[in-house]
């Protein structure tokens, strides 16, 4: 019974060490890949366009309505213990620490993420990786490689975006809709938010791309078996995604305030 | 009963091709399991350069796995293959690219990029190959759908294809850059006599102008004995009978007689 147990647990963390160190290979493939291998321009071109441009809507809205919600909740808060003008200061922190990117990652992997799995998947059950490779083409050269680059310009950007439209909203309800005073607003929330905070920010949307766009990749390159298996993959790359952003999240925080101690800039 | 025949390196064929010494696809032993599946049980194969083997056996046979390793789409579990004297076992993805390079593939099922039109699939490999003249990209796409009997059709969308258009675009872009070895994998299956022929005429006249050497697998026997130098038949993971068209018509195997007449065995 005991010993059943163990060997299954050991079976688990066996598949996960294995699941980690396949997509350590993709990440190295493609990297290599992108380093050596004439670029496809026109490839990275569109995806830049399927991501960075088309993604906007949704993280404008991410971003607008969290910051408005953010800042009335800390507003009634703050509002009892009379400091409501600092509203702006925590609402800036939260959007530039944790709100933006982790928002901004968990849409961008619902909407780009799950395409990916499922187009590179379709692509894999129907021979279509084959005959790339038969046609002399590696996949993660024509495939992985122009989402990867696309994702990494584009991730920081979309971030950056979603914060200034929380920061944006935020602003209005707060000053527009709640009555503090915009002046003291602004003052404190330019006090307040410091160098670290923006990288930081822009950091995570960086590693955050690194981490949808090859759990994406990954699950479509691996899918099998016709419709079913690309949908199995599709949502197993979502789920995947948005846990690990979840989980290096926390990592990434404590690694950047190592990095960016408090009192930094 | 079934044999495994060895075949000599160099292969006497009928008058019809020329041939240099030197086979330019070599397979030795070769073993392939799926799963719990016993597909290839020991395939010997050797296709002289310039030469048109065509491979026939019963569907689910494993022809189609034959082909996808004699290019590296599917790694062996035993046995050798070279191609054009190399040997592709063991090499990685990267490794196998110059040997994809001289080998054009027809899959079963066309295999066409779903996200491009039928002239973005037929200059694929053009433009792969990093031919960048927009004119000569235009001339051989013209050039390919003449072949192919598509004019007017380059703007379609795959999904919008017929089967047999399918393979024929399929065709057209595995033969574009002019590998100067083609595996067809049932080149004729599902088109209509007139374009079948057309094909035939093409795959012919591939292995006369270009010295292409050929490997087709088919069930169609009218493509078989026009196209081939030699017919193989495998069957049950094994090269069970080959030779030439007039041998294997020859043959009194009952086995393969039941194949070439189209007759179900244990008929009453
Ligand atoms: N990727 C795969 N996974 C599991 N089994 C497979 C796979 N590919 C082929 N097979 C099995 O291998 C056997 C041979 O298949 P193959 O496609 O080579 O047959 P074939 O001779 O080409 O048949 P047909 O003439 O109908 O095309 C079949 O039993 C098939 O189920
Ligand atoms: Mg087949």
């Amino acid at each position: 019974m005991v010993a059943r147990f163990l060997t299954g647990i050991g079976g688990v963390v066996l598949a996960f060490f294995i699941y980690l160190g396949e997509l350590v290979m993709l990440a190295a493939e493609s990297v290599r890949s992108a380093l050596t291998h004439r670029m496809r321009w026109r490839l990275f071109l569109r995806q830049m366009v399927d991501i960075g441009l088309l993604s906007q809507l949704v993280v404008v809205i991410t971003g607008g309505f969290t910051g408005a919600v953010f800042a009335a909740q800390t507003y009634f808060q703050f509002n009892k213990l009379g400091v409501a003008s600092g509203v702006g200061a925590v609402v800036s922190a939260a959007l530039f620490r944790e709100l933006g990117p982790v928002l901004t990652g968990l849409m961008v992997t619902g909407r780009v993420g799950a395409a990916m799995s499922a187009e590179i998947g379709t692509m894999k059950v129907t021979e279509q990786i084959d005959a790339l490779r038969a046609l002399a083409v590696h996949p993660v050269d024509y495939l992985v490689v122009p989402r990867m680059l696309a994702m990494m310009v584009s991730m920081p950007l979309l971030v950056a975006e979603c914060i200034g439209f929380g920061l944006v909203a935020a602003y209005f309800v707060s000053v527009n809709l709640l009555d503090i005073s915009g002046p003291y607003y602004v003052a404190n929330m330019v006090r307040w938010t410091l160098m670290r905070d923006i990288i930081m920010g822009l950091t995570k949307g960086f590693c955050f791309a690194i981490l949808i766009v090859f759990i994406s990749c990954h699950k479509g390159l691996n899918s099998r078996e016709g419709a079913v298996g690309v949908g199995r993959a599709t949502t197993e790359a979502v789920v995947n995604a948005s846990l690990a952003i979840l989980i290096s999240n926390f990592f990434l925080t404590m690694f950047l305030n190592v990095i960016f101690p408090a009192g930094w800039q | 009963m079934t044999t495994a025949p060895t075949i000599p390196a160099s292969v006497a064929v009928d008058g019809r091709s020329n041939l240099r010494a030197a086979p330019m696809i070599a397979v030795r032993g070769l073993k392939k399991r799926i799963g719990p599946q016993d597909i290839l049980r020991g395939v010997d194969l050797s296709v002289a350069a310039g030469e048109t083997l065509v491979i026939i056996g019963r569907s689910g046979g494993g022809k189609t796995v034959l082909l996808k390793n004699l290019i590296g789409l599917m790694q062996p579990n035993e046995g050798e293959i070279w191609i054009d004297g190399q040997s592709i076992i063991g090499l990685g993805e990267r490794q196998l690219e110059a040997i994809r390079r001289k080998v054009g593939i027809l899959f079963q099922g066309g295999a066409l990029f779903d996200s491009m039109t039928v002239e973005e699939n037929i200059a694929f490999p053009l433009r792969e190959a990093g031919e960048r003249d927009g004119r000569v990209i235009e001339r051989k796409i013209a050039e390919m759908l003449e072949v192919i009997e598509l004019e007017g059709q380059q703007k379609k969308m795959p999904v919008n294809l017929s089967g047999g258009m399918k393979k024929r675009v399929g065709l057209a872009r595995a033969i574009i850059n002019q590998p100067s070895c083609i595996l067809y994998d049932e080149p004729t299956a599902g088109l209509d006599p007139v374009v079948s022929d057309s094909i035939n005429r093409l795959i012919r006249r591939l292995q006369e102008r270009y010295h292409v050497t050929s490997v087709v697998v088919t069930h169609d026997m009218k493509n078989a004995f026009h196209v081939g130098d030699r017919i193989a038949y495998l069957h049950e993971g094994r090269i069970y009978f080959h030779g030439t068209p007039a041998e294997i018509q020859a043959s009194p195997d009952p086995l393969i007689q039941d194949f070439l007449i189209g007759r179900a065995a244990l008929a009453d």
